[in-house]
């Protein structure tokens, strides 16, 4: 897997969360992802830079755009050194939310995306990876 | 403080939401609609999302908070203008917004409103 450029959002305070959709959003577009991928990949990472704000307590987006073989795509990857998910399984579930929200964010991100990595454990932060080719 | 305008139409509110919303902008929006539910005993309300190229489930949520806020006060809520690539990606994301009626335009949301508020 090629990458052909990258970059890093910060997330820390609610207006980062609109300044990653908006970002997500030009970036997909200038590589000419249809409208429905655009739409389900800023969706998802709407969900997840607000989940990197309220439960991380603040981290980052980091941007790359990849090729891989005749496929281009936008790879996004959202940290935080925040307390980390205790209950990986549970936080997976359609749902349920440790807050005050609908418990569909990690879910349907990954619904929402071609590919989804979780890497979390307590106290040591989460990290999320996504993908969506175009 | 920044604000989504409410607009007074008749007995009904119309709330057009046009910029992209972050959280604060989404919870002011729920206490102003409220307030004005109460203040000018509308019978429905019609939030037109045409302009959002998005829909996550927080404003998801607060649509929904708004519908059970307006039934409560005995108020109808319509959802009008969603666009088709955010109906989808709605569905995916698992959100059915139960009790949320929806309408293709605003003209039509208020036929629907009155058909609603007056029949009873
Ligand atoms: N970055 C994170 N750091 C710590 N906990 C997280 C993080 N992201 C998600 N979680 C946990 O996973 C739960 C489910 O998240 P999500 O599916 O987005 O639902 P919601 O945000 O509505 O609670 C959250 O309630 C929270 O407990
Ligand atoms: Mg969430």
């Amino acid at each position: 897997m090629n990458v052909c450029s990258s970059g890093t959002q910060g997330i820390h305070i609610e207006q980062d969360v609109v300044l990653a959709r908006q970002m997500a959003r030009k970036l997909a577009q200038d590589r000419g992802m249809r409208l429905i991928d655009l739409t389900k990949l800023v969706t998802a990472v709407s969900e997840l830079a607000r989940n990197t704000m309220v439960y991380g307590g603040g981290g980052d987006m980091d941007w790359e755009i990849i090729e891989d073989g005749a496929r281009t795509g936008l790879k996004l990857t959202f940290r935080d050194e925040g307390p980390g998910i205790p209950d990986l399984k549970l936080a997976m579930t359609d749902g349920w939310t440790s807050g005050g929200g609908l418990g569909l964010g990690l879910t349907g991100a990954k619904r929402l995306v071609d590919d989804f990595e979780l890497d979390t454990a307590p106290g040591a932060g989460t990290r999320v990876t996504i993908y969506k080719w175009t | 403080m920044e604000r989504i305008p409410i607009l007074q139409m008749g007995d009904f509110l119309l709330v057009t939401i046009q910029v992209d919303m972050h959280d604060q902008l989404a919870l002011t929006l729920q206490d102003d609609l409220s307030e004005r539910i109460s203040k000018t005993s509308a019978r429905g309300v019609l939030i037109d999302i045409s302009a959002l190229d998005m829909v996550d489930s927080f404003i998801g949520r607060m649509i929904g908070m708004i519908s059970g806020l307006s039934r409560i006060m005995d108020a109808e809520t319509v959802l009008v203008g969603m666009q088709p690539a955010v109906a989808i990606t709605l569905v995916e994301l698992g959100m059915t917004l139960p009790g949320v009626s929806t309408a293709l335009n605003v003209e039509r949301g208020m036929a629907l409103l009155r058909e609603r508020a007056y029949s009873q």
